[in-house]
């Protein structure tokens, strides 16, 4: 386990190196080739999605709790985090100047920019996004917290997914009607004037984060904790684990990164309007964790550009008027995926990193042994032509 | 190992009693099944007791509720002293009574490492905070339990099979999982339902070896549920016989093989048929 000496949240130097990378990659090399509307569609919100369904993955593929109720906890955190910087959005704003860098014309083949500005960025503002992002995420935590326990105590995983849903179309009803009571969010009309911030560099910031959190948690006690709940919830119990504890945990952890999407959301389209967190919009997610495969981060991380490139993206190449189409191809291919790979795309394969941690065999010496050996292991064959 | 010295009571039930799909009236449960009525018994430290019946006798319920697996409908469970009943499951396994089930439950799709770390669980000594941020004090952690759970692995000869997904192995290996699974919880008091279900005579005899050996090198107190008497007899000291949901016997190996009762359970009443 002792790969090198830097390690930050749990991984060596090569990770975030690969990290800074893509980054890097898709920032000066992706995003220049794409326009305005694509760079949000196929870059910057499958992100975003990939956030939420990586938190709907470790609820319903790790913890075997079928939750449609994510879609609520997104739009919880999409308008705890809009309130917030709505007021403060033109308050905070200190930019920092950075360094302009000229790209030789070599690279420019590469880099479709004739120069390329380095840590120009407005701190005020960031810090008001990560503050509002934090505050989504904690009050969509807190809620899933109250929620989940009242609920998950009383009801199996079927039920709970009904109750959640319920739970989805009763926050909608509250944002229709908000209003009354909020004023800035304007109920049915739709929020306006929500202050832009969600950048390419934050939305990737915030999935690399919720995929080592999770990743970490999955694999400690604590997430194994949380699986064997699904692989067995009686065993697990005789084996001293507290399951609506792990339960809880999970579908917390889970909202948490719901809220993060949904403050992310909110800031990167600039309008909240309650019909988009209709039920229906609830399962998107569900759609893409099957398509990757339940409890297969790898997958979900693929699935979700997959879903938004294809899926999403038919919006793009249908003709005008056949939109609705989407919603007939949905299905079908859930029904596909449904049939021929149940597993989902990838099965069991995974990321290197993603990868559970190997241990090497040990070779104990435990003294008293040998008595069991002879007992349980021994070769039973000659006994067997005795006994004949 | 005489009895002279009074040992200490491990596990006492009094009047211990599950009634399936019954009414709750005034005057106690009307109708239903009473799967266990009145089920007594009181094992010491270090005993191997067995517990027999035929099949529905009740054997494997009378396990649900010590383990507080199903809720009880009346009686005492004691352990050490400590009452038992109304308590949540994993509380009763962190209590220290070990399990292992009928119908072999491993948790089918982990490693055999990670089937034996989770029974460890209640002790990894580290929580979310820790396992988020991955530090030195969860390297440390983690490795002592995985080192932990392979020596128990070495002790039940599957530590080459670590990696393996738990529900590839063979049955008995599955079996011996199990059993060490049921240890890693650091039992003082282990329930094993029917570990010879589905062996063959000479591998329930290596498994009665496994038994004993298990019993003195942990210290625990056994409680074994059998429906075949051939296989209790062999190896435990007391044995409790149950038909129907109500003791019917208790003595020696010997005295239950002589007792009229238990011979009817198990072959019915003589000479009504030839």
């Amino acid at each position: 386990m002792n790969r090198s000496r830097f390690r930050f949240l749990g991984q060596g130097w090569l990770f975030w190196l690969a990290v800074v990378l893509i980054f890097l990659l898709a920032q000066w090399v992706l995003i220049p080739r794409l326009n305005e509307f694509r760079r949000t569609v196929w870059v910057m919100f499958p992100c975003i999605m990939a956030i939420i369904c990586l938190g709907l993955n470790f609820i319903f593929g790790f913890n075997g709790q079928f939750s449609l109720g994510q879609w609520g906890f997104y739009a919880i955190g999409a308008y705890a985090s809009a309130i917030l910087t709505y007021r403060l959005g033109e308050r905070f704003s200190y930019p920092v100047q950075g360094i302009v860098v000229q790209v030789p014309p070599l690279l420019q083949k590469l880099i479709p920019m004739a120069e390329i500005s380095l840590f120009h960025f407005d701190a005020g503002k960031s810090g008001l996004l990560l503050v509002a992002v934090l505050f989504g995420a904690v009050l969509a935590a807190l809620i899933s917290l109250a929620f989940g326990y009242v609920v998950l105590l009383r009801l199996g995983s079927d039920y709970f997914g009904i109750a959640t849903l319920g739970f989805a179309v009763i926050v909608q009803v509250l944002l229709i009607n908000s209003d009354l009571v909020i004023p800035e969010t304007k109920g049915a009309r739709g929020m306006v004037g929500i202050p832009q911030m969600t950048s390419f560099f934050w939305a990737f910031l915030f999935l690399v984060f919720a995929l080592v959190v999770i990743r970490n948690v999955l694999y400690s006690s604590v997430g194994r904790a949380v699986v064997s709940v699904r692989e067995d919830e009686l065993a697990a119990k005789a084996m001293g684990i507290n399951t609506l504890k792990y339960k809880t945990i999970a579908f917390v952890i889970g909202s948490f990164f719901a809220g993060v999407a949904g403050a992310l959301y909110a800031h990167l389209y600039a309008f909240l309007s309650p019909l988009y967190f209709g039920f229906q919009k609830s399962f998107d997610p569900m759609i893409i964790i099957v398509l990757g495969g339940l409890g297969n981060l790898t997958g979900t991380l693929l699935a979700t550009f997959l879903w938004a490139i294809t899926l999403e993206g038919m919006r793009i190449w249908l003709p005008q008027g056949f939109e609705a189409w989407r919603f007939v191809v949905y299905p079908i291919v859930l029904l596909l995926v449904m049939l021929l790979r149940p597993q989902g795309l990838l099965g069991k394969f995974e990321f290197g990193f993603l990868r559970a941690p190997k241990w090497p065999l040990r070779q104990v010496a435990a003294e008293a042994a040998p008595q069991v050996a002879e007992a349980t292991a021994g070769n039973p064959e000659p006994q067997e032509e005795r006994s004949a | 190992m005489s009895a002279t010295v009074e040992r200490p009571v491990v596990l006492n039930t009094e009047g211990l009693s599950k009634n399936f799909g019954g009414r709750v009236t005034a005057s106690g449960y009307e109708g239903g099944l009473w799967a266990v009525r009145d089920f007594d018994v009181t094992v010491r430290e270090g005993e191997l007791v067995g517990l027999i019946g035929p099949n529905g006798a009740g054997k494997t319920t009378v396990f649900n509720m010590i383990s507080g697996l199903i809720s009880v409908t009346s009686g005492e469970v004691e352990f050490y002293g400590k009452k038992l009943v109304g308590r949540p499951a994993h509380a009763i396994t962190q209590a220290g009574i070990g399990r292992t089930f009928q119908n072999i439950r491993l948790f089918p799709q982990l490693s055999v490492l990670d089937n034996v770390r989770i029974a460890y669980h209640s002790r990894a000594g580290y929580g979310l905070r820790d396992a988020i941020w991955q530090g030195t004090r969860f390297a440390r952690k983690e490795r002592e339990l995985t080192e932990r759970a392979q020596e128990l692995l070495a002790l039940f000869h599957l530590q080459d099979r670590q990696d393996e997904i738990g529900s590839n192995l063979p049955y008995g290996e599955q079996r011996r999982l199990e059993i060490a699974r049921a240890l890693a919880g650091e039992p003082k008091l282990l329930l094993l339902d029917e570990p010879a279900a589905g062996m063959n005579p000479r591998e329930v005899h290596t498994l009665m070896d496994m038994i004993h050996f298990i019993r003195d090198k942990f210290k625990l107190t056994i409680v074994l549920i059998e429906h075949q008497m051939r296989v209790v007899m062999g190896i435990c000291e007391w044995i409790t016989v149950m038909d129907f949901g109500q003791v019917i016997a208790r003595g020696t190996a010997d005295e239950i093989s002589n007792d009229p009762k238990v011979i009817e359970a198990y072959l019915g009443r003589q000479g009504r048929r030839v």
